[in-house]
């Protein structure tokens, strides 16, 4: 693709990032920033691409090293992010609970 | 490149955004995570499974390698520690994309464009810093070095210097396409990172990963421009601009300015922590026992908890909820205040509560918990110390002057439980732990919570 193409696709990501993130509750800030990291860990797909065309001890090396690197941030931010959004689930659930039983002393344990 | 490959790269982009836009509503939040697995999942198979790769089975090796370490890291980490995890994860794919520029560079070192070139040197640049300054981030958030700022004399001159030297060996190395400039460019790039850090507040260092999350995302992106792979620029710079937008909502939420963030610790702030601490060693504090908290506890109208990281860090959230059930049984009206950036990231305590299952009801973010406090019998400050810290209100000369902070001073009564009389993570000493209406129950959390509990149940 020629350089416009790619710059076109440069902004136009960009004001897709500004608009899907303008409004979020604090709450929710740790979980987006371990979600963004994980995505990023997409570098994955370009160290496998150069690893794979890699000739050469140097480059194969250095593209395996990517490729490890780039694994742990991807599968690592994704589980990560899961592991801090299965506790809100928990939490939702224990809400609605709370709003079914409407006990007055509060939700028994 | 086929086009099946490139419609699952569209697919994968889409997943990304969707990704983002569930993970910004805390009812969509964890499909949006999945669906950003998922796409990046896709987008990996597809990759591998290319006819035309060379080298296939080291690449699968290094992927489940990879993985093997991720997992079970990810898995066990304790919720405490999430922040340094996130920081750890994110300057290991810094490192990737940086590798993937260079060895990019490597390969065609006449890279065709002058654009390719100034990518590679983008991405050595700042990838490096990435990958660096989230190590230290990392070092500074597990404790494996002092999470106050780090202030050598001169370290301005050097910083500034090192910046400059990496900044003309990448423009250097574009104008003549040498690879060894390229490398010291890097070198210097990841010294950069280290210089560029050692200074950051402990406070403060949330907002630093969030940025530095930020740049990741920007390398990635310039390493997709250099492979002419649309994935990685989209992805990247979705990573960019939102991580950028989180970051100025990260320093907003703490009363924060970016630029404060990363040149306040220049600019004498840590002086004044350091006075503060010499004036504190001739005063005096009141300190009571679990019994005589217990009665100011359970014959009080209203109380409130102010949840800190020393309550996560002795894991007592389960205590804590015991406490308050108890107080709860007896008529008294308990709610839990809690700070934006309690815990060590915007949002962590309320992982770390909703881990306890307290129930949402109880807690109160800071905007409707300060009107309370005025009509509060007794604060409990659990663990925390620079969240509930006056002088952020009171004294323009403090660091942390300026943060939102919880006004647990109007509560007729104060409870401080702490491990010692350590100041807090900024680093900076709280004059309200001196105050006539302060008690201090010292002791690890979880313990003192277990007394508590143990006492009102005697009354």
């Amino acid at each position: 693709m020629n350089n416009v193409g790619l710059l076109t696709i440069f902004i136009l990501s960009m004001f897709v990032g500004f608009e899907v993130i303008s409004k979020v509750s604090a709450v929710l800030h740790t979980p987006l920033m371990s979600g963004a990291n994980a995505i990023h860990g997409v570098i994955l797909v370009g160290a496998i691409l150069i690893t794979g065309t890699a000739d050469g001890g140097v480059q194969l090396t250095l593209g395996l090293i990517a490729v490890v690197l780039a694994t742990a941030n991807m599968v690592g931010g994704f589980v990560v992010t899961d592991r801090m959004l299965e506790m809100f689930k928990g939490r939702g659930k224990a809400r609605a609970a709370v709003a079914k039983n409407t006990t007055p002393e509060g939700p028994a344990s | 490149m086929s086009t099946l490959t490139q419609s699952a790269y569209l697919l994968t982009a889409l997943c990304f955004i969707l990704a983002l836009k569930g993970l910004s509503s805390p009812k969509t939040a964890r499909n949006g995570n999945l669906i950003g697995a998922f796409g990046a999942a896709l987008a990996v198979v597809v990759t591998v499974s290319q006819r035309h790769l060379g080298h296939r089975v080291p690449i699968i090796a290094a992927i489940v390698i990879g993985t093997v370490v991720a997992v079970p890291a990810a898995r066990v980490v304790k919720m405490t520690a999430i922040p340094q995890m996130v920081a750890m994860f994110n300057g290991v794919g810094g490192g990737a994309a940086m590798l993937v520029a260079l060895d990019e560079y490597v390969r065609l070192h006449r890279l065709d464009s002058t654009a390719a070139a100034i990518a590679v040197a983008f991405a050595a640049i700042v990838g490096s810093v990435s990958f660096t300054g989230s190590l230290i981030t990392f070092a500074k958030l597990q404790e494996m070095m002092t999470g106050r700022p780090i202030v050598v004399p001169g370290a301005q001159f050097v910083t500034s210097v090192v910046a400059l030297g990496a900044l003309g060996c990448g423009v250097a190395a574009i104008a003549t396409s040498n690879v060894a400039l390229l490398i010291v460019c890097t070198a210097l790039s990841l010294a950069l990172g280290v210089l560029f850090v050692l200074p950051v507040g402990g406070a403060d260092v949330p907002v630093v990963i969030s940025l530095l999350n930020a740049f990741t995302g920007l390398t990635v992106a310039a390493s997709g421009y250099v492979l002419n792979n649309t994935l990685l620029i989209v992805a990247g710079t979705l990573v960019g601009a939102s991580g950028t937008m989180l970051t100025q909502l990260m320093a907003r939420a703490m009363g924060r300015k970016i630029t404060g963030v990363l040149f306040g610790a220049f600019s004498g702030s840590s002086s004044a922590g350091s006075t503060a601490e010499v004036v504190s060693t001739d005063r005096g504090v009141r300190s009571a026992g679990a019994d005589d908290i217990a009665i100011l506890l359970a014959y009080a109208r209203k109380v409130a908890i102010v949840p800190g990281y020393g309550l996560a860090v002795a894991q007592a959230q389960h205590t804590c909820r015991e406490l308050v059930d108890l107080l709860e049984s007896r008529g008294v009206q308990v709610f839990y205040a809690i700070h934006p950036v309690a815990g060590r990231m915007p949002g962590h305590m309320n992982v770390l509560l909703a881990e306890a299952n307290v129930p949402y009801e109880q807690l109160k973010e800071m905007d409707d918990a300060n009107p309370e406090f005025s009509s509060t019998d007794v604060a409990v400050v659990v663990g925390a110390n620079d969240v509930v810290n006056p002088a952020a209100r009171d004294s323009p000369g403090s660091p942390i002057y300026g943060m939102p902070i919880l006004n647990v001073d109007e509560a007729t009564n104060v409870v401080f439980m702490k491990r010692s009389m350590r100041p807090g993570f900024a680093g900076i000493d709280n004059a309200l732990l001196y105050h006539p209406k302060t008690t201090l129950f010292f002791g690890d959390a979880k313990d003192s919570l277990s007394k508590l509990v143990a006492a009102v149940k005697a009354l």
